[in-house]
């Protein structure tokens, strides 16, 4: 009952009440409810038409991310330092759409990959960039999607970790790249790269939960660094990264799970990511995979937990595949934005958490069945299995130079 | 995102200079079979084949620095240009001061870019010198209050430096600007705690302010969390202060159902059972009943969760009575 689609008369009952005080915040809320309001109200009109409605544009979508897969317009240029990202986000977009590249392709990417590899360890933006935790967050899931043998054989894990330990701080922390700024991003990549590859040692990351654990704010989130404002994408990486580390008790996860929940706008039915801040589709993933997360941390304690899923899987669904679909392809941040590959990728990363919820019950599809997309796993943002035989892969071939330690 | 410069038809490009011709441009190296491949400019694309010229020579020169500075402004999220950079002006020891000036117009023109204040962080490291933060952060904020990048920059040179003195009234200031910013919420929160420090008098003064902004709007969930947030620093809990507990009831009772008034509610019933301390406001039938009407009423979004939170009360509920029927078994 709770996942029924909601009609365009309740949403327009959870409309802003500014209590006749506005400031800045109220009025950039009310205008994308203003907007929001027209497109539901539109859909509950063609809907009534289509009863095939709302439906997931998987062929424009599809088509989109392997044009962007060949080349990039000019205005990309922006994201040069980023392009190993643009590898993972349309792979991963592909992935979930059901529609990978053919082998070439795929193989393609493999050796594209391998010119943003350095010596020194790690991956860069592009060829000849430095390395960078985010960039080679990105080649290695992207190379975990793929998957063959060549992929993960191009990875060389000895100078992986030798590049993980310069980035390490004293308290456990880690900065992006070398001479570069440190926040809870750097934590996550380091965590994520270093268990896929089996290059993980409890020596590389001691200290860093409490790190992690000092920078949950009094709301409930995690900040990039201590002291600072609660944030989804700060806290997906703080959750995420404790739950890598095994050490989520550290943190206070009822505190955690009220500020999650309380990031779902009741209006447009996708995620925040800070408290009064607006709607934006990527945080559908950064703040809808906590859940699965939190889910899996308290039925620890209690079985039944890992099938509770703690947010409104329908409205969210309800945003991104009614909201958040560019016609020519492509999803977007909020009505009125443009699309972009970024928001493509969390946009279906979140729409799978969305209809896949913990996992472990059936999946909830709005919609025609047809729209349902792929599996991830919540910790790494690829999917399941594709995890399993990354880490199995390296677990059989263990590097060839022991860590330090 | 900068314009590559159509308009500027005064631009020499790189490979068409004199005092460049020693240097052979680098083309960029995707292998045989590149992907996302990005239809650069011209201009962009002879600033990186040098820029990765100097790179693989390692030369620290003046026209590397002049170079990099060309190529910040085709994609200021290049960090490998930063970092070189930074080595650049180590290497030749240039005036620092000038690359503060140069910096900020940066932060100008892209306020929202991880590598332009890590940029400013390093020089004010180097200098020891914050005198100029607050302001350039102040007018980052002024552009967007809620920028985060501005406010980690601010908060770095506060905690750095000791630079707290007047932030109370900055903050108040954003706050009556626009209460419903989180951002400045969270900011005073960070005086508080780094600073001004939770004693009883302090706890009890920000509780008293932030009832006062609750009062002015009361669906509003920064205060209801900073008042959360400071409670928690009070010893005697959110039940033990008379203040709080009878300001929630006198809402309650004028017919204020903001769902952060009731699960503020919830959690004193909370606090209360856990304690020992229930009583006519602060017990499990109250919370139970507040979770249904938030799930059901006022906070329909969330309906899961304050379903999974009424189950939790109903559980206290049920081990409560099973106990009193024991006793009563016993009794009789």
């Amino acid at each position: 009952m709770e996942n029924q689609i909601r009609c365009f008369e309740d949403i327009f009952s959870e409309a802003f009440n500014n209590e006749k005080v506005v400031t800045d915040t109220s009025s950039d809320q009310v205008d994308v409810e203003t907007s929001v309001f027209n497109i539901y109200k539109q859909f509950e009109k063609n809907a009534s038409m289509d009863p095939d409605l709302p439906k997931l544009s998987r062929h424009t979508h599809s088509k989109i991310l392997k044009n962007w897969l060949k080349g990039l317009h000019k205005s990309y240029e922006c994201l040069d330092a980023s392009r190993t990202w643009l590898v993972y986000w349309i792979l991963h977009s592909l992935w979930l759409l059901n529609d990978l590249p053919d082998a070439e392709t795929l193989s393609h990417i493999v050796q594209f990959l391998s010119h943003c590899q350095n010596e020194e360890g790690g991956y860069g933006g592009g060829p000849g960039q430095y390395s960078h935790l985010g960039t080679t967050y990105a080649a290695i899931n992207a190379l975990s999607i793929i998957g063959t043998d060549a992929a993960y054989d191009s990875i060389d894990r000895s100078s992986l970790q030798k590049f993980l330990w310069t980035l390490r701080d004293v308290d456990g922390s880690f900065a992006l790249h070398k001479g570069g700024e440190q926040d809870i991003r750097g934590v996550y990549c380091a965590l994520s790269v270093a268990k896929i590859t089996n290059t993980y040692t409890d020596a590389l990351f001691d200290k860093t939960a409490e790190w992690l654990v000092s920078c949950q704010t009094y709301e409930g989130g995690f900040a990039g660094c201590p002291g600072m404002e609660a944030h989804g994408g700060y806290a997906f990486c703080g959750i995420a990264s404790l739950a890598l580390l095994n050490k989520s008790h550290l943190c206070d996860v009822d505190a955690l799970l009220r500020w999650c929940v309380n990031r779902q706008m009741r209006v447009e039915g996708g995620f925040q990511g800070r408290t009064n801040k607006l709607v934006d589709g990527c945080y559908s993933f950064w703040q809808g995979a906590a859940f699965p997360i939190i889910s899996a941390i308290l039925s620890q304690d209690n079985k039944e937990m890992i099938e509770t899923v703690f947010f409104n899987q329908g409205a969210l669904q309800e945003y991104l595949l009614i909201c958040c679909q560019a016609r020519d392809g492509g999803l977007i941040d909020k009505p009125g934005k443009l699309r972009d590959i970024y928001h493509t990728c969390y946009a279906l990363s979140g729409l799978s958490v969305a209809q896949h919820g913990t996992g472990a019950g059936d999946p909830y599809v709005v919609g025609s069945p047809r729209n349902e997309v792929n599996r991830v796993h919540p910790l790494h943002n690829v999917a399941p299995h594709l995890v399993y035989n990354a880490v199995h892969y390296f677990i059989r071939h263990p590097p060839p130079v022991k860590d330090k330690n | 995102m900068s314009d590559s410069g159509e308009n500027d038809a005064a631009w020499t490009l790189y490979k068409d200079r004199p005092e460049w011709r020693d240097l052979k441009p680098v083309p960029e190296n995707d292998g045989p079979s590149p992907v996302v491949v990005i239809a650069h400019s011209e201009k962009f694309e002879d600033v990186y084949n040098y820029f990765r010229a100097v790179l693989q020579s390692n030369e620290k020169s003046e026209r590397a620095l002049q170079l990099t500075k060309d190529a910040v402004e085709l994609n200021p999220a290049n960090y490998t240009v930063w970092q070189y950079r930074r080595d650049l002006l180590q290497a030749l020891g240039t005036d620092l001061r000038t690359e503060l000036d140069y910096v900020e117009a940066v932060i100008k023109h892209s306020p929202k870019n991880y590598q332009v204040w890590h940029h400013r962080r390093v020089l004010v490291e180097w200098l020891q010198d914050p005198s100029l933060e607050l302001e350039l952060t102040g007018d980052a904020l002024l552009q967007d209050p809620k920028n985060y990048h501005a406010w980690q920059h601010r908060q770095w040179v506060m905690k750095t430096f000791g630079l707290f003195d007047k932030e109370l009234e900055f903050v108040d200031n954003l706050i009556t600007e626009d209460v419903r910013n989180n951002s400045a919420w969270n900011q005073r929160y960070f005086v508080m705690n780094n600073h001004l420090g939770w004693s009883d008098l302090n706890v009890q003064r920000e509780i008293c302010y932030t009832l006062e902004k609750i009062k002015f709007v009361k669906n509003n969930e920064s205060s209801w969390n900073y008042l959360r947030g400071v409670c928690f620093h009070d010893k005697r809990g959110i039940n033990g202060n008379a203040v709080v507990t009878s300001f929630c009831e006198e809402l309650y009772k004028n017919k204020c159902r903001s769902p952060y008034l009731l699960a503020f509610i919830i959690d004193m019933c909370d606090e209360a059972i856990k304690k020992g301390e229930t009583n006519t406001f602060h017990n499990a039938d109250r919370a139970i009943l507040l979770c249904h009407d938030l799930a059901t009423k006022y906070d329909k979004i969330r309906s899961k969760y304050w379903n999974y939170v009424c189950d939790k009360f109903k559980k206290i509920q049920k081990a409560q009575n099973e106990t009193d029927n024991h006793e009563n078994n016993i009794d009789n």
